[in-house]
């Protein structure tokens, strides 16, 4: 009986853990989706990427071919004057996109805040749906707008001023402006959305309060709306930096690659994509990549210490 | 318990755990050909005959536009992964793909593809061998340049096809006539001029950007005359800025605002079936001007060094570059033009040509061809063009020197091609 007895007892609890276990395991797989794709298509990428930096690589040679070059990619891309040149066109972009998207989107935003009260949502949505629609839809449209012989820019500049066809997609002169103001214009809806968003949270008797004491509404927008728009505007600067930084869909497809104008909107992410996948050097191209992610790292960065400081003493 | 089971297999379902044995099996007898459009109508056209030939081979054709096609091959030689039995590829990437070491050297056994090598339009052969001497895929068709132009227009101001082709000098002074008389442009973009005239006065194994030890030759005279000549046509106001496959460039050769176009006789069909359909009788076709004899693009089919069904591969591959009629229906339903010379032959090609208003053009088109020198391709040559191309548009736009500008470049190429 004493023999017998620890078979019988170990039976039941072996089959209980191997039960138990399962019933362990089971949440681990439902979960299991997200992380194997997260492991696949983001960290994977990502480390990946940073090993492909440290190498020379033509991809069409088979991944025996990668040669280890260490730091030599970032290098040769430091050296190489188009990725100069592609920096310059990035930062063109950042600031002539950029600041003019707050300057008005800031002020816009409180106009309708203020001025609209039946029908704002329409207005809203009417500035916002360029942020919405495709890129490729707009650069499309915008080819069309912008064509030299017979687009509606010209022949209205043509008509109202007596302007000469202006060949804007094509020559090298006009190209930045006219790429900068698409980009301006589709993100202005986001950028006031953003804005209107935080000015709705702002508590009415702060205005009424301030117009007892005789504040005009220069003054109740200089003096509330701007300091408690404060976190937004960081928070809205932070994602224009980098979205402009990153800037690839417009100047990819509204000025063709293989044209030699191209160079004049060619940002950081277009070198990059071209290194790629016209050259064919990944290790390079990753490289950049990475110098981007750091510059892009270094501005968001200034910009939080330019947004903390201006908060001055009277923040709290 | 048995839930869990059911959920830990519902689970490797959707990870997709459980799929792979069903695929195996058709693997064996289905060969896969990659290919992008237009190419692969000619592939489509060639089906009946494969089933005929290989009743025991499906043929799977997967198409992918053209750029997509191309990346999607660089990702599938890269990892091994998803290739196919056959590749197709366009010229203007058969450089760096014959360079890669991805694809089977079919110049070596069991293919011994050089033997069919004098069966071929002369150029067509080197454009997809390697600095080794391997041949990295077979050409299908070719591109043989000529001027396309609109009889009307050049009537109409009072110039001559003599006029185009004679030298540039005259082919821009025709220009500027076409231009005063008519409002037409000369041409679509200022490039295109560039883009003959460095190819003007190449021999057999010539390099367009490099030589044969590598040294970068931008600064050479033809690239000086490309630029003074395209600058010229520039400040002359005879392009319409329009660079090719674009809205503007389509529309200006629809409605008759660009008088001409150096192309690849292919462009014809282009031209018939949707750039300008209405436009039956009134282009023509001639030589390149100055007397340069020069090609356009083409295609080529390639077998993946890890291809499943290799042996298949290359009989398919016979079929659409080396069979007579299977190149005839491939000129029928694309317009292509054939790299086969026994196809060439056909008396096809003495039919008139009724958008041409009726010329026998295939004729002068393999003339061409036959004149085109065997260049060498270099794999940095499609880089090499992307930084001649930049430093034009700055001669153009921003009164570059022409010399500092080709200085500049011969820099840019030998940075790039350091390694």
């Amino acid at each position: 009986m004493r023999a017998a007895d620890p078979i019988d007892v170990a039976r039941p609890v072996r089959r209980r853990t191997r039960h138990q276990r399962a019933r362990e395991l089971a949440p681990y797989l439902f979960i299991a989706p997200f992380f194997v794709l997260f492991l696949v298509f983001g960290l994977f990428p990502l480390v990946f990427s940073i090993y492909l930096s440290l190498h020379q690589w033509d991809p069409t040679e088979g991944l025996a071919a990668m040669r280890w070059v260490g730091f030599e990619n970032y290098w040769f891309a430091l050296t190489d004057p188009w990725f100069r040149r592609s920096l310059w066109n990035t930062l063109w972009f950042s600031v002539v996109c950029g600041v003019p998207q707050h300057l008005v989107a800031l002020p816009l935003a409180y106009f309708i805040h203020t001025s609209f009260r039946r029908g704002r949502d329409a207005v809203v949505g009417a500035y916002f749906v360029p942020y919405i629609t495709s890129s490729v839809a707009i650069a499309l449209i915008f080819t069309t707008l912008f064509s030299k012989d017979y687009g509606v820019i010209n022949s209205a500049l043509h008509a109202l001023l007596g302007i000469d066809p202006i060949n804007w997609l094509g020559d090298a002169h006009t190209t930045k402006p006219a790429v900068a103001f698409i980009v301006f214009w589709r993100f202005l809806g986001w950028n006031v959305v953003l804005y209107l968003s935080a000015l709705q949270v702002i508590d009415k008797e702060l205005y009424e309060a301030a117009a007892l004491d005789g504040c005009g509404r220069w003054r109740q927008f200089w003096h509330i709306t701007l300091p408690l728009l404060r976190p937004m505007m960081f928070f809205a600067v932070t994602l224009t930096i980098i979205g402009n930084l990153q800037l690839f869909d417009e100047p990819f497809i509204l000025v063709d690659p293989e044209s030699g104008v191209s160079l004049s909107v060619m940002t950081t992410a277009i070198f990059m994509y071209r290194l790629a996948f016209s050259d064919g050097d990944f290790g390079t191209a990753s490289a950049v990549s990475w110098l981007l992610f750091l510059i892009i790292a270094l501005l968001t960065w200034a910009n939080s210490r330019l947004f903390n400081r201006s908060e001055g003493p009277d923040a709290d | 318990m048995r839930r869990t089971s059911i959920a830990l297999v519902v689970m490797a379902a959707t990870l997709g755990w459980i799929a792979p044995g069903a695929q195996a099996q058709t693997a064996s007898t289905t060969l896969v050909v990659a290919t992008f459009p237009d190419l692969d109508r000619a592939a489509k056209a060639a089906s009946a005959t494969w089933a005929k030939l290989h009743p025991d081979i499906t043929l799977k054709v997967v198409s992918l536009q053209y750029p997509d096609h191309h990346t999607a091959m660089t990702a599938a030689l890269a990892t091994g992964s998803g290739l196919p039995d056959v590749m197709a590829v366009d010229f203007r990437f058969i450089g760096k793909f014959a360079a890669s070491g991805g694809l089977e050297d079919l110049a070596a056994a069991p293919y011994n593809g050089l033997g069919l090598r004098d069966r071929f339009a002369r150029y067509s052969f080197p454009q997809a061998m390697n600095p080794k001497g391997g041949l990295a895929a077979i050409p299908a068709d070719i591109g043989p340049g000529t001027l396309l132009y609109r009889k009307d227009i050049i009537e109409r101001a009072g110039v001559t096809e003599a006029d185009l082709t004679r030298s540039w000098e005259s082919f821009i002074e025709a220009g500027k006539k076409i231009r005063a008389k008519t409002g037409a442009y000369l041409l679509a973009n200022a490039a295109d001029i560039r883009d003959i005239v460095i190819r003007s006065g190449l021999a057999d194994g010539d390099g367009i950007y490099f030589d044969a030890h590598g040294k970068v030759l931008v600064e050479s005279p033809r690239f000086v005359r490309a630029f003074e000549l395209g600058r010229a046509a520039r400040v002359a106001g005879l392009d319409a800025g329009a660079p090719a496959w674009t809205n503007e460039w389509t529309t200006g050769l629809r409605h008759g605002r660009i008088a001409t176009q150096m192309m690849g006789s292919w462009l014809t069909g282009h031209l018939k079936n949707w750039i300008a359909p209405d436009s039956t009788g009134l282009w023509r076709s001639t030589v390149l001007p100055g007397g340069i004899s020069a090609s356009y693009g083409g295609s080529f089919y390639a077998i993946p060094k890890r291809a499943a069904n290799k042996a298949a591969a290359w009989e398919f591959i016979r079929l659409m570059t080396a069979d007579v009629q299977t190149q005839l229906d491939s000129l029928r339903v694309l317009d292509s033009f054939p790299a086969l010379l026994a196809a060439q032959n056909d008396p096809f090609f003495d039919e008139p040509i009724a958008y041409l208003g009726g010329q026998p053009a295939r004729r002068l088109w393999r003339e061409i061809a036959g004149k085109v020198p065997a260049i060498a391709v270099n794999k940095y040559d499609s880089m090499a063009t992307d930084m001649i191309r930049s430093e034009f548009e700055e001669v153009l736009t921003e009164d570059k020197p022409i010399a500092k500008a080709l200085a500049d470049a011969r820099l840019l190429i030998e940075h790039r091609a350091r390694r």
